[in-house]
Formats: structure tokens, C-alpha cells, sequence
């Protein structure tokens, strides 16, 4: 049954996939272009996201779940978002800044953004066990993501569609941050050399805050839309997407925008496609980012975007 | 410290060790031995993890993976074919895995590390081509590699039922000499001339490749070491719980070894095994916190606040007392230090 349709419903799903990576990855490669930091606690920071917006509908819904219309959920998703991105500058002004300002060698960052990630995670096991009773939440959203649109034979929620589009849009936007704002140059000037932006008198402490920012929001928007994928949350779903997010960053080229979205696209290709085409490797499906990983680093380190670390970053 | 020295106070420690083995049974309760073994364990597996990040420096989230290699190499070693014929449920098992029988459990340890340090060898080549903190992801998502792999694989692991029935040759007794030939052997790798080259590598890889180390090899020798130990210490934790499943291995199990020498103090030995006994002893002591009839005034407990606990332990550590309990020396350092200033 390998006809067209076929071919062009794992394309849709393997975009859309794919686009939950990207938002998750951009943070990652973010980070890691201006602290040279792999900031574990990011997939946890997705997983806030989503369990926030998940409260908040609760909230806005007087904890029945019913009756969703597009405004609350907005509503909570702005809020989730806004949330989200001061979880993750407070743990940039928490638990990284005391140690940059200390000069601390790089291994204590590694073993804080780890603390940071269990913290986060138990905090959330800890919440949804003594409030929701159990790990696993299902989330709730407005009936309207879930409607189905035909064309021919191939079935399409408009969700698939949302997202990838959504994920485009906000490539174009944190490109635009980056190369026409004054804040993306500094963004840039930080990642190319971090004591010369001090010296010239920048304050480097807010632009390091304002891409944790940023990253954090752009993980809540991937959070949300991870959630509504698979209708379900729980503490430690941040973990294995998050390593994905990494793996494809790596994959794209760590330090690239642009980079991270095409590796965050193609991880969703390979993890919709193998198991499309050859579905008695469906299990291994979760393994296939870490091999991916592997083969990059055995034949092109710096990935496809291919960023010298030594010259030019973004 | 002349070699003869040396020999006699390493001979000596064994001796009254083994000889606190022999007692320890008959003076403390049930309870107490099962924890003391615990610790045991822990131990094996907190040093061998500090040879790779606290003395080489580099970071790893390795243990899980490895020790779930080992857990399973050794028990399918030690099962008999009959035996497995009827615990592998899901699907016959391969005839390899089947026919492999190796009775004698310090030979089936031997080779649950040697496959941990094997397959520590296959990570290490593409992660150390690279500079960067590539380990620490790629071991992470080694450990999930390893979870799926024994899932996805019934004939070789029997799926996510896992194996039980494992031969109980680790007793409280063994379990401790075993600890005990780890520690001294570790020890004489961390104070030799490639326990000087690993610590180079952490301090500065320029200056020591400048000065000739060769630090792709000093970073793999000491990785496979720590593979070989976990493997080690996987085979005899397999074999005092008696069933272990792909569950038993996840990144929990990294975390605490984390905190255990974090606590103790980065690439110090004996704040190692000090950081296995207060972790250990804390969380036995904390164990009310996850407890849901335990209160004490508005406190009371919920289940998973330990870690809540252990996780702010670790960054309050990090942020304020970054060198841990001992820092990268030893206890012993401290004592001479104490009698030169008063001598």
C-alpha cells in the first residue's frame, strides 16, 4: 500500500513532527552559542509549558476542562508562555549566572543545568501527584485543532498544518531578532566574543537573560503543541524530547538558527518515516535521534549548517 | 611512601575489613546488612564514575547504561539453558544466548565488565574525535539506546518482563570483598602515572597535549575503566536483588551517583565512598518524606519529595560549596596537613 497518499501523509506528519523539534532545538543552539552551555534543564523548560498551560485552562475553566473556546485557550497560552520564559531566566539568573560570575570551571554549569532539569521534574511529579492525582494528565484543547481536513485520499488535522506554519513564522521572527535589532547584534557580539562585549559596556547579564527568554518561549510554544499532539502530559516527558531537540541542533549545526530548524525537520522525517515504511522498527523509533547523533560526530562535527565554532556563530 | 610501606598498610586495611565483613553479620540487624550492602555496591560504582568525571574531567551520565550491561551479561551467564528455556516467555531465546552458561560467578563478573568496557570503547571513538561536552548527551541518550534495546530485543533479554531467578552468589560477604579489590584497585590507577596523565587532562588538555599526553587515549582508558567497574558493580547488583528489569536502569540511578560525588567532592576517592555513606544514610533517613502518613506540623509527607529534596541539595552544593566535602583531595591529605602545621 505504498501509494502517493501514503507518501504524502508521512511527509505532513513528519513536518509537523519535525517542527516541535525545531522550537525545542532553536533554544538549545541559542544557549549554546553564547555560554557554550548544553542546557539540559531546556527540555524540562518544554515540559513546563505544557503543564502550565495545562493549569491555567484548568484554572480558567473552574477545573472542569469543559467547553474550551479559542480565547481561554489563548489566554493560557500567553500566560503559559510568559510564565514559562521567566521559569527559564530564573534559572539563568538562579543557578548559571553565580557560577559564570565565580569563572567556575565548565563541569559545575553541566552539574547545575542537570540539578536544575531533576529539580524541575520531581517539583512537577511532585504538583501533579498531590493536585491531579497520578503522573499523566490528559491535556485538554479547543475541538478546532482537531478537525480533519480531506484532500484525496490523505487525511490532514489542521493541527499537522498549524504547526510546521507556526514554526516558520517564528524562525522568521528570531532571524529578524538576531540580524535587524539592536539586541541581536548584541546576541551576536556575546557568542562571538563574551569579554569584549564587557568591555565595551554592554550589560551582557540582560542579553544573556533575554535569549533565555526567548528560548524558554519559543520550548513553551514546542511544549504546547507536543501536548496537543500526543493529548497527554507528564513531569518527565522534557527529558527524551529535550535530547532529541539537542541531537537535532547538533544535527543542523549547533549555533545555527537556521540550523536547528532543518535538524529538527529532519529528525521528525526519520522518525515518521522508518517506522511508515518499515513498521517492525517501530519500537526502536525513540533511538534513532542518538545514531543520527553518533553519525554526525563520527563524519561532520559541526553539522550541516557547518559552523566553526572558532569564527562565526548565528 | 616507600612500596614495602606500601604492601603492609594495603594488606593491613584488607585484613580488618574482611575481618568487619566476618562480624558485621552478627553484631547489626537484617535491615542494616541489607543497607551496608547497598552501600557496597554504591561505592564500587560512585568511584568508578568519579574516574571519569571528577578525575578526567569529563562529563559523563554514563552509570545507567553500563550497569544495565552488566546486570544482564551476568545473568544470562549464570542462568543455566534449562532455566532460561523456561523464563523466556515472549519468544525462544537465541541459541547463543541460550547455550552461553558460565557458572563461576567471578568469571561472569570479569565479563560483565569487559562487554561494558567494550561497548565504552564503541561511545568513546566518535564522542572524543570531538572537543565539547558531546559525552554527557550521548552517554544521556545512551541509557535510553540500552532501555530500548532490552525492550524492542525478547530473544536476547526477554523484553520488558526481564529476568529473574539470578543465582544469589552476592552475598553480603562478597559483595564487600569485591568493594574492596575495586577501591584498591582504582586507588592504584588514580595515583600511577595514568591517574597524573587523566588528572593533566582535566586541568589543562592544551598543556597536556603539549606535554605529550595523549589525551584521546588517557579520555577513552579512563571511560572504558569506569564501564569496566559499572559493569562490575551491575552483575552484583543483578545478583543480590535476584530479578532485574529495563526499568530497575534509569537516569535515577545516574542522578544519585551524581549527587554522591558531587557531595563528596569531585575527583577525591575517599569523598566519594564518605558521599556513598551520607547519601545512602540520608536517603534512608528521609525516607518518611515520601511517605503519605507521615506529618510533622503543616509538613507532611507526598511521595517523590525526597528527590525534590536531594535536587536542591545538589544546586545548593554547586552554588555554594562547589569543591563538595573534600574537593579533589584526600582524606588523608587533611591529616597530614593537620600534623605538619602542629608538628
Amino acid at each position: 500500500m505504498m501509494d502517493f497518499s501514503f507518501v504524502i501523509q508521512q511527509i505532513v506528519n513528519g513536518f509537523s513532527l519535525g517542527s516541535m523539534y525545531a522550537l525545542i532545538a532553536i533554544g538549545y543552539t541559542l544557549v549554546y552559542g553564547v555560554l557554550r552551555l548544553i542546557n539540559f534543564a531546556h527540555g524540562d523548560i518544554m515540559m513546563v509549558g505544557a503543564f502550565l498551560t495545562f493549569i491555567f485552562v484548568g484554572m480558567l475553566t473552574n477545573w472542569t476542562f469543559t467547553n474550551i473556546t479559542m480565547p481561554i485557550f489563548l489566554t493560557a497560552c500567553g500566560l503559559s508562555i510568559f510564565f514559562t520564559s521567566l521559569v527559564g531566566v530564573m534559572t539563568y539568573v538562579v543557578a548559571y549566572k553565580p557560577l559564570l560570575d565565580k569563572d567556575a570551571p565548565k563541569i559545575s554549569l553541566l552539574i547545575t543545568a542537570i540539578g536544575i532539569s531533576f529539580f524541575l521534574e520531581s517539583l512537577f511529579n511532585v504538583i501533579s501527584n498531590q493536585f491531579f492525582g497520578g503522573n499523566y494528565q490528559s491535556f485538554y484543547f479547543p475541538k478546532w485543532f482537531s478537525q480533519i481536513i480531506h484532500i484525496g485520499n490523505v487525511t490532514i488535522p489542521i493541527l499537522t498544518i498549524i504547526v510546521p506554519i507556526m514554526t516558520l513564522l517564528l524562525l522568521g521572527v528570531v532571524l529578524f531578532i538576531l540580524y535587524k535589532t539592536k539586541v541581536g547584534i548584541a546576541i551576536r557580539a556575546l557568542a562571538f566574543d563574551i569579554q569584549t562585549v564587557k568591555l565595551m559596556g554592554a550589560n551582557s547579564n540582560k542579553i544573556i537573560a533575554f535569549v533565555f527568554a526567548l528560548g524558554s518561549a519559543l520550548a513553551a510554544i514546542g511544549g504546547i503543541s507536543y501536548a496537543m499532539a500526543y493529548p497527554s502530559i507528564d513531569p518527565y516527558m522534557g527529558i527524551l524530547v529535550g535530547l532529541k531537540a539537542f541531537a537535532a541542533a547538533v544535527v543542523g549545526g549547533i549555533g545555527s538558527v537556521t540550523g536547528a530548524v532543518i535538524g529538527g525537520f529532519i529528525l521528525g522525517f526519520v522518525e515518521v518515516a522508518i517506522p511508515g515504511f518499515f513498521p517492525e522498527l517501530g519500537g526502536w523509533k525513540d533511538a534513532f535521534a542518538f545514531i543520527l547523533l553518533i553519525f554526525v560526530l563520527l563524519f561532520k562535527p559541526t553539522g550541516i549548517m557547518g559552523i566553526d565554532f572558532e569564527r562565526q556563530r548565528f | 611512601m616507600d612500596a614495602k610501606k606500601y604492601f603492609m598498610l594495603i594488606a593491613i586495611i584488607s585484613i580488618l575489613f574482611i575481618g568487619f565483613l566476618y562480624i558485621s553479620p552478627k553484631i547489626f540487624s537484617d535491615y542494616t546488612i541489607t543497607v551496608l550492602g547497598n552501600i557496597y555496591i554504591f561505592i564500587i560504582l560512585a568511584i568508578s564514575y568519579n574516574l571519569i568525571n571528577g578525575v578526567t574531567g569529563q562529563f559523563s551520565l554514563e552509570p545507567n547504561g553500563f550497569v544495565a550491561i552488566g546486570a544482564y551479561v551476568t545473568a544470562i551467564l549464570m542462568l543455566s539453558p534449562e532455566l532460561k528455556e523456561q523464563i523466556y516467555m515472549l519468544t525462544e531465546p537465541l541459541p547463543l544466548i541460550r547455550d552461553v552458561f558460565v557458572p563461576n560467578p567471578f568469571l561472569a563478573l570479569l565479563i560483565s565488565g569487559f562487554v561494558a568496557a567494550l561497548v565504552a570503547l564503541t561511545l568513546a571513538f566518535p564522542v572524543f574525535r570531538v572537543r565539547g561536552d558531546y559525552l554527557a548527551i550521548v552517554t544521556l541518550g545512551f541509557g535510553f539506546i540500552i532501555r530500548i534495546f532490552l525492550i524492542n530485543t525478547p530473544s536476547v533479554s526477554n523484553g520488558s518482563m526481564g529476568l529473574d531467578s539470578i543465582p544469589a552468589f552476592a552475598t553480603y560477604f562478597w559483595i564487600g570483598v569485591v568493594c574492596l579489590i575495586t577501591v584498591i584497585l582504582v586507588y592504584n590507577i588514580v595515583y600511577s602515572r595514568y591517574g597524573r596523565a587523566m588528572k593533566s587532562v582535566r586541568d589543562d588538555e592544551d598543556a597536556a597535549l603539549a606535554m605529550g599526553v595523549n589525551t584521546f587515549n588517557m579520555k577513552t582508558i579512563a571511560f572504558m575503566t569506569s564501564a569496566f567497574f559499572e559493569g562490575v558493580g551491575g552483575g552484583l547488583l543483578a545478583s543480590s536483588i535476584g530479578s532485574i528489569s529495563p526499568d530497575q536502569f534509569t537516569f535515577m540511578l545516574t542522578f544519585q551517583l551524581l549527587i554522591i560525588i558531587v557531595l563528596g567532592g569531585l575527583g577525591s576517592m575517599s569523598g566519594a565512598i564518605i558521599g556513598t555513606i551520607l547519601f545512602l544514610g540520608g536517603m534512608e533517613v528521609l525516607r518518611p518524606l515520601d511517605d503519605n502518613t507521615w506529618h510533622f506540623g503543616p509538613i507532611h509527607g507526598i511521595p517523590g519529595l525526597r528527590m525534590v529534596v536531594f535536587s536542591i541539595l545538589l544546586l545548593l552544593i554547586m552554588l555554594f560549596a562547589r569543591r563538595g566535602l573534600l574537593g579533589d583531595k584526600e582524606i588523608w591529605d587533611y591529616i597530614k596537613l593537620r600534623r605538619r602545621i602542629n608538628g
